[in-house]
This record gives structure tokens, sequence and C-alpha cells, in this order.
């Protein structure tokens, strides 16, 4: 299946960087884009975006929840598709509608949003195909799946997918592969120990696999499962899942340096 | 049961630090999960019972009102009494009356968790009548004056050990630490009682309105002896539990036996239908049926109405991360896991209980198990609402949160903070690309790394990347 086949190559994607992705890994915003653009998508990011507003939602925060969904529905007018890397983040642009009564303006606007709005990996396979990728990896790697994108999104086999795509790379599962990482937004602040007792049972995990690199779909959540893994001295790298998808895996891992990189590049 | 939730931090950080309940709680994470699925996968239909389950329960509480009262008539036609309690002191006093009506000096008890949330059993003792807890979770936390830390399997924190050591100390036999030599010496010392009382005090699973009857579910049978041998017998129950017909009542038990235990079953479904008849062969004289409201009624109608649909099975807490973490004590009260989380706020006041809503992640795995689909992420975020409509969560988060929602309604503002701190951090991160102790981020950096940005940020470098493509589509 080749692109055009299924997308025109005009598909307007409005692209949700979401703030961790901005902030912490752009490369992983680099990577995506590459992806959209290979799947024939004409990629704008608009510039006017901020955050989706989780991080007030689940603090019961709703009126300043509603100001910044209205500040991100006016960013993504008119884009055929918005695609962002975390199902965490468009899963919050999916609750937009709950926000809103049914007579604002806005709450047909967030509707029609929620409708546009995908995770990358779920995009990429659901909405258009992507073509042959062009892209290797040697090594075995595994799989966390993010509660936000698993539950409320239903992303599990997308990603799997489209990394058999991937030359020379092997997914050994985990167990508990589905079970939440002790992230949780603010949770991990707020509840510190309990959430370290959860990302513990999380790398004990991803370590028994005997893989060299963790992959996900969220950087909240590879955030703090490679925190961890960098504090117990591991050298389990953790990337997120489109840099190999996008054959761009020649930045270091998350929490390593380049030192790290040029250290496993020689061999693991 | 007194009300500890406000202490919710420190009792979990002491669970997390006690190994013993760690290695108990091991085994429930590897134990019911498990089986939960098995017998899932071997029902093909089982989605489809999980929304009739929800939908039923929906009609059910549009109508409760109906329900009950036809509920009530005929308990009243079978022979039997209702008596409605507003809140706990009500239900108690009815309860202690029909004990002394009885001269009830002892009274056996099957497991009932709304019998903790009246704090019953205290309430008996100090009024001279003996509660004996005939469940043997429940008769081993009894012997240990502990309190039950899981709604289906209430010794769940604890281990051999622990049983070996408490009937060793209150049997003064022999220790043993063979389960069935164990087992055996509790049905020893429990089978004197089952004869001795005079009010057998069950719960119930299910109140089924078209023939007053109550139903009660065990795998030990005791409930069966509660019920059956004192002369008379004191059904503690919920106006929720309320189902119109005995085939409604099977769909429910279909579902809570699985979500529950994995069982197809579970072992012992026991119908109590009023008192003995003349020609029945056994049976108590005097059938009551009290009925708890406390707070429920207020449930209805509110964006918490979703809750009364819980079927109390467990699978909401034998699948959650957290209570997987820190066990049932934590909580602080009756309640405990993500069902808890959302009722407890209700029952004590979520002043008292504001920790449990927030100690969750959304991970969104208790909705998933839920055989009613309670959204209960959901639920638990209307009482963050709560919470912070009340000003109830602390200070700094709320200045905290306030500042940074400020920002995120002004993107050139927060793109030059996003820009600060991933330079900020970055440099703290140096050479390593990772930071150690961060000066605000102590509950991260005390036992994690937090890796550094990889440079600036996405916003700046892809404005530099555009630029460049436009100079090189002019050149």
């Amino acid at each position: 299946m080749t692109a055009s086949s299924t997308t025109p190559p005009t598909a307007k994607v409005g692209f949700f960087v979401t703030c961790l992705v901005d902030m912490f890994r752009p490369s992983v915003g680099f990577a995506s884009i590459k992806l959209l653009e290979l799947a024939g998508c004409e990629v704008e990011v608009p510039e006017t975006q901020t955050c989706c507003g989780q991080p007030a939602y689940n603090s019961g925060d709703r009126n300043s929840t509603r100001a910044i969904a209205e500040s991100v529905i006016d960013a993504f007018d008119g884009f055929e598709y918005v695609v962002g890397p975390s199902g965490s983040c468009i899963g919050m642009l999916h609750q937009y509608p709950d926000l809103f009564e049914p007579d604002n303006p806005y709450f047909e606007r967030a509707r029609s949003l929620a409708g546009r709005a995908y995770e990358i990996t779920s995009f990429l396979t659901d909405v258009v195909g992507l073509g042959t990728l062009q892209a290797r990896f040697e090594g075995l790697v595994t799989y966390h799946d993010s509660c936000a994108g698993l539950r409320e999104l239903g992303v599990k086999t997308q990603p799997r997918q489209l990394l058999s795509q991937v030359d020379g790379v092997e997914l050994a599962e985990m167990n508990e592969a589905e079970t939440c990482c002790g992230f949780g937004g603010t949770f991990c602040i707020k509840y510190p120990d309990i959430s370290n007792r959860m990302v513990s049972n999380k790398t004990a995990n991803a370590q028994a696999t005997g893989a060299a690199v963790l992959l996900g779909g969220d950087l909240g959540c590879l955030l703090n499962m490679a925190g961890k893994l960098k504090r117990e001295g591991s050298t389990m790298e953790v990337r997120h899942v489109v840099e190999l998808l996008a054959n761009m895996t020649d930045q270091p891992a998350i929490g390593e340096s380049a030192a790290d990189l040029a250290y496993n590049a020689g061999g693991h | 049961m007194q009300i500890h939730s406000p202490e919710f931090k420190q009792r979990a950080g002491d669970a997390l630090d006690n190994a013993n309940l760690q290695r108990a709680l091991g085994n429930l994470r590897d134990g019911f999960p498990q089986k939960r699925a098995a017998a899932v996968a071997r029902m093909p239909e089982f989605e489809q019972l999980r929304n009739e389950g929800r939908d039923l329960k929906n009609h059910i509480l549009a109508n409760l009102d109906f329900y009950l009262e036809q509920f009530e008539d005929n308990v009243i036609k079978q022979g039997g009494q209702v008596h409605w309690a507003r809140d706990g002191e009500e239900a108690r006093r009815a309860i202690l009356e029909i004990c002394r009506n009885a001269g009830a000096k002892t009274v056996t008890k099957g497991k009932s968790m709304v019998s903790e949330e009246i704090n019953l059993n205290d309430y008996l003792e100090a009024n001279g009548v003996k509660p004996v807890e005939t469940d043997l979770g429940e008769y081993i936390l009894q012997l240990r004056e502990d309190h039950p830390s899981h709604i289906i399997a209430p010794a769940i924190h604890l281990n051999l050990d622990d049983v070996s050591d408490i009937f060793h100390k209150k049997h003064n036999r022999p220790r043993s630490e063979d389960p069935a030599e164990l087992m055996q010496e509790a049905r020893e010392m429990l089978r004197k009682q089952f004869v001795a009382a005079d009010v057998g005090i069950t719960g119930a699973n299910f109140c089924v309105a078209e023939t007053g009857s109550t139903i009660i579910v065990t795998n030990e049978g005791n409930g069966d002896l509660t019920q059956t041998l004192p002369r008379v017998h004191v059904v503690i129950t919920t106006i929720e539990k309320v189902v119109p017909t005995l085939e409604d009542m099977t769909l429910f038990l279909r579902l809570l036996a699985r979500s529950a235990t994995g069982q197809e079953f579970t072992v012992y479904n026991t119908l109590s239908s009023g008192p003995r008849r003349p020609e029945d062969q056994d049976g108590p004289e005097e059938f009551h049926v009290v009925l708890l409201d406390n707070g429920r009624s207020e449930m209805i109608g509110s964006e918490f109405q979703e809750m009364l649909r819980c079927i109390r099975c467990s699978a909401c807490m034998n699948h959650c991360p957290v209570y997987g973490a820190i066990g049932g004590h934590a909580y602080g009260w009756v309640y405990p896991g993500p069902m808890g989380s959302v009722l407890t706020p209700k029952l004590i006041g979520v002043d008292k209980a504001g920790h449990l809503p927030n100690a969750s992640t959304f991970c969104g795995k208790c909705e998933s198990v839920c055989p009613v689909k309670i959204p209960l992420p959901k639920l638990m975020r209307h009482w963050r609402e709560r919470e912070f409509e009340r000003h109830l969560s602390p200070k700094g988060f709320r200045f905290g949160l306030g500042t940074w929602a400020w920002f995120a309604r002004r993107p050139g503002l927060y793109r030059w903070v996003s820009r600060s701190s991933s330079w900020f951090l970055k440099r703290l991160g140096g050479k390593q690309g990772r930071i150690r102790s961060l000066p605000l981020g102590k509950g991260w950096t005390a036992w994690r790394d937090m890796p550094a940005p990889q440079g600036s940020t996405f916003m700046d470098q892809w404005k530099r990347h555009q630029q460049t493509q436009q100079q090189k589509n002019k050149g």
C-alpha cells in the first residue's frame, strides 16, 4: 500500500507538538513530521499552540481547562487532521466536548476537533497508509503501552505493526506491558514514593526481557522510566517509538549523553 | 472503623516500607487479575453482560423508590420486617434493639462491609452483645483486633505466619503452619459459636424486589450457618443493592463471581426469604432487613450517581497499581482502591478523604475491568473538582497550577517559559544528559534522575528549520 493510494497528497495535518516534546525532546517532533510527510501529508505547526490543558483538567480546575481548550481549538481550526506524538495529550483533546455546554459555540468545534485528532502511530496505521519504511535498527526492543493511548484511544497493535516494518528490530514483550508506569502527570510529584514503586516494577519487567531498548509513545512515561533506569545504573536505552520508525536514532537516548551514545554504539 | 484517611500519605509510606505487607500484596497482584482474565476468556459474551449489567443498574437507580417499596412489601408478605435507616446511628440502634428483644448475648456475623461502615462490632460490644465474625478472614482479623484491607479478601494484607501466630496465641494450641490444620482449628472454634449465637447478622449482595429475598454469596458456607442456626436473622445492607427480579439477580451473580475471583459461580449462593415457615425444617424465627441509606440517596441525580452501580466485586482494586503498591489500610477507612476513592469522600467527607481521589494516575485499568462499567477515573476527577472549588487542595499547588494555566493561555509567553526552562534544565544536566537533584523537583529526583532536554525547544528549532527551507527554496 502506498501513501498516495489512500490519502490525497494534500492531506493537511496540524502537528500538535505537546509540551514535553517541545521542551525535552524536539527530535520526536521532527521524527513525527518526517513520518507524516512520508505518508503524503502536508504538515503545519500552528504557532499559537501551547498545552492540551490536562494538568488543569486532572487537578479539578475546569475553568482554566476550558480556557486552554478554547485556545487549542482556535489554533487547530481548518486542519483536516490534528496529530500528536502522545496518546495522553491527544486523549485530552478527545475530552474537550465534555467541557462545554451544548449551546456554547465551542461545543461543536470541540466535537469536530476530537473527531480529527489522532495519536501518531494510530494515524499512520488507521488513517493514512505509510509506504514501506526506510528504517533500520539492529536490536531487541520492548514496548510499554501508555495508559491513555491504550485505554482511551485503543493504541495497541499500531506501534507494533509499524515496528515490524523496521529492518533488524526484534520485539520482546514484557510482563505487564499494559500496567501504568507510575508517571500520572502531577501524581508523580504529589505521591512520589508510590510512583517510585510503580516505576520500579515497570523497569524490572522491562529489563527482564533482555531488550536493549525500551520504547513507548508518550514522553511523560518515557522520562519517568528513563529517569528510573538511569538511577538504577541500567544501560537500557529509552526512546519514543517514532525515533526508530523515522530512522532517527542518531540522538542520544532519553536521559543519556553523547558519550553514552558512542559507548552504546560500540556494542551493548 | 476509625477514620484515618487524612493520614493517607504517611500510611502509604509505611505500607511501602512494610516488607511483610509487600510480600502479601505480591500474591494479590499475581492472583486475582490472572483468574479474572481466564474466566472472562472462557465467556465470549462477557462484554455484552457488562453492558446489560450497566443498563440494568441504571434502570434500577432511575426507579429506586419503586423497587425498594416493592422489596419492603414482599419482605413483609414473607413474614419479615424492614427497618429503614437514614444513617449509621439509626442502623446500629435498630440492630441493637433486635438483639435486645431476642435477649442476645452473642451474635454470629457473616462478612459485611456495611457493618464496618457503621462500626457495628464496637457498638454491639459496648452494649453488652458479643459479635463473632465467622468468615475466616474476618475471624482472623477480629482475633488480631485488626480491620479488613480489601472488600472480598479482608485479610489479604496478612501472610500465613501472621495467622499461625495469632491462632497460637488466642487458641492456646501448638503453633501450626499448615493451612489445612489452621482451617480445621478455626472451624472447631467457630462451630461452638454458631450453635451458641442468639442472633445471626449477615450482609446482602442483592435484595430481590419481586420476592422480598436477600442473597449472600460466600465460598466458605459460614454465612449459611450464620443465618439459619440462630433464632433471629438480621440482614444489614444498603439501598442500592435492590434488583427487580431473581432473573436480574442471576445476571449480576454471573458478573460478580467472574470479576471478583475468576469463578464461574461463587460456591454458596444462599437466598433468605422470610422466617421459617411451619413446613420448613430449619431457619430463623425472625427475619429482619435493615436498609441503610447513609448518604447514598443524595448521590442520585448528582455527578456521582454512577458509583451506585457498584456490586462490590473488588476487580477495580485487584487491578489497581496504586492499591497493589500500598494495600487497603493506607486508604484509611472501610472502602479502599478506586471504588473507595469515589465512595469514601461521599461517606466521610471530601475534606477528610481528599487524598483518595488524588492518589490515582487515572490509568483507567479499573474502569476497563468494572463489571458495570463505572467510569471511576471520571468520578475521581469530579471529587478533585469539588476540592478545587472548595479550595481544599494545597495552596502551593493551587498557586503553581494557576500560574502555569495563566501562561498556557498566552502562547508567546508560554514559548518564553518553555525556552527558559529548557535552557536551564539543559545546563543543569551538563554533559551527563540527566539531572540527579532538582531543587523544586525533589519528589522526582529522590528516586529517579530527571532526563535533561536535548537543547533548544522544538518550536524554536522548527522556526529555524522553516527559515532555512525558505532560503533554500529562494536560492
